[in-house]
């Protein structure tokens, strides 16, 4: 579905992407893994188009994304800080994309919208709202559209217990409907029960994508968290 | 992009700053016109605060209110939107909104005590002058994206458009006063919409006689059917050529 190529992304001297080439499929569930400043956000922005590559190709349905911009309705994104306009309030904000989005193909997904209680927030100005609030928001706005793909950027930083479990629930009902998701976590642990796929990430390159269940097996741990650790071990030796 | 070009101006009209730039150039506009009895002075008058605070408020206003927009333009471009018409569809909102501020403010007077061919030209051009600014603010804010110095950059181009170029102009005319300089002028004055603007205007008030040689020649050339539209299309290459250029650097930009 979605095949990037030997893409770089330099800012300044700093090298965010190093000849990166991954290959992802539907019905996957991805988890993008790796230290801060590994590059995830870079990756996820080029795939977006909000960050434009020095080099390499990013192909969505086999076609180039570099002029296209209609492919960008297959996909849900929920950024790792929501930025919102300061004085729209959160009824505003969505009224603005259904505006954008809306057409008569997309069925509306407000599952999340009411799950979360949104609907009476609806006055609220988007300068006003705490933080988990605001990941709320950018939670309903990437699963409105019903999108083929998914891409959640920490997706329950600042979230409490009950809405981030609410949110994971969510997730795995839409890998279960043959979506592509893509999950950058540091909690590793509730990634355990979600994914199929690992990405792992270091200094802008690409360390390894392989299953799951292939890096179980490798590892001899069950636990992504404790798999993890055990790579890192073995490449920091 | 319709839809997005009525959020920006709904966003813009809630914002208290415009409604007071028009009640101010309302206010300046009719005082001017009741205190001086010869509306063709009143007029004048209207033309050195219009080519000063027009620019002003337009530059200064637009760098700071596409900063502010930030979170606006990254959530739409994640969105399936066209780059471009994110980027125009802001330059017409807030284009638009400027040019109905300084119709309001300064066109309704202009028109109830002035409504000949040479304040329609000032409407005209009052208009133009307001979005040719907020084209240049549009390329100044693509090319930094701290916000200090996106300012810093669009004061500094202001102040050269508003008050340094006439002095280097100046300056240029005296060093080289032996040489024949006058149709040298009429290509530099094309250089700062601001000189090119006063320039049209003066002509149609008869102080254009103060002007000298330098003012026969501009007659000579702006005077005439062709000179006139040569003008206007230039004026018209000040808007275009900075918005054109700040999309194919919108484009590229990372967010």
């Amino acid at each position: 579905m979605i095949t990037i190529s030997n893409i770089t992304k330099k800012f300044g001297k700093l090298v965010a992407l190093d000849d990166v080439s991954i290959n992802c499929n539907s019905t996957e569930c991805i988890a993008l893994i790796g230290p801060n400043g590994s590059g995830k956000t870079t990756l996820i922005k080029s795939i977006l188009g909000m960050v434009v590559p020095d080099n390499g190709s990013i192909l969505f349905n086999n076609k180039n994304i570099a002029h296209d911009w209609k492919y960008r309705k297959h996909i849900g994104y929920m950024p790792q800080i929501g930025k919102y306009p300061e004085n729209m309030s959160i009824g505003q904000i969505f009224d603005m994309m259904k505006s954008i989005r809306k057409d008569d193909s997309i069925s509306l997904d407000e599952e999340l919208f009411t799950e979360f209680g949104l609907d009476k927030l609806l006055d609220k100005r988007m300068g006003t709202l705490s933080g988990g609030t605001r990941q709320k928001v950018s939670a309903c706005l990437a699963f409105l559209f019903n999108p083929d793909i998914l891409i959640l950027d920490e997706p329950t930083a600042g979230l409490d217990p009950l809405a981030s479990e609410i949110l994971k629930e969510k997730i795995s009902k839409e890998k279960t409907k043959g979506k592509l998701i893509l999950i950058t976590s540091h909690i590793l642990s509730e990634l355990d029960d979600l994914v199929t796929h690992i990405i792992f990430m270091q200094d802008g390159k690409l360390k390894f994508h392989k299953p799951f269940e292939a890096l179980r097996s490798e590892t001899g741990e069950q636990k992504l968290s404790k798999a993890i650790a055990n790579i890192m071990l073995k490449t920091a030796h | 992009m319709k839809k997005i070009i009525k959020f920006v101006i709904i966003d813009i009209l809630r914002n208290k700053i415009v409604l007071t730039y028009t009640i101010f150039l309302l206010i300046t506009s009719l005082s001017v016109f009741n205190l001086e009895d010869n509306t063709a002075k009143g007029l004048l008058s209207l033309l050195n605060l219009i080519l000063f605070i027009v620019p002003l408020v337009s530059i200064i206003f637009s760098t700071i209110y596409i900063y502010n927009s930030s979170e606006f333009i990254e959530l739409l471009v994640s969105q399936p939107l066209e780059r471009k018409n994110i980027w125009l569809s802001l330059f017409f909102g807030l284009a638009g909104s400027m040019v109905l501020a300084f119709f309001i403010g300064a066109g309704i007077p202009i028109l109830i005590y002035e409504a000949s061919s040479t304040g329609i030209m000032m409407l005209i051009i009052g208009c133009i002058i307001t979005i040719i600014f907020v084209a240049i603010a549009f390329l100044t804010t693509v090319n930094t994206r701290d916000k200090a110095k996106g300012i810093g950059t669009a004061i500094l181009l202001w102040l050269y458009f508003a008050l340094l170029f006439d002095g280097l102009v100046l300056f240029i005319l005296f060093q080289f006063s032996d040489y024949p300089l006058e149709k040298v002028v009429v290509f530099i004055s094309a250089l700062n919409p601001i000189d090119l603007g006063r320039i049209l205007i003066l002509l149609r008030l008869d102080v254009s006689a103060l002007m000298g040689y330098t003012g026969a020649v501009f007659k000579d050339f702006f005077g005439t059917s062709l000179g006139m539209a040569i003008a206007f299309i230039t004026l018209l290459l000040w808007c275009i050529i900075p918005v054109g250029w700040s999309v194919i650097k919108f484009k590229k930009k990372d967010l």
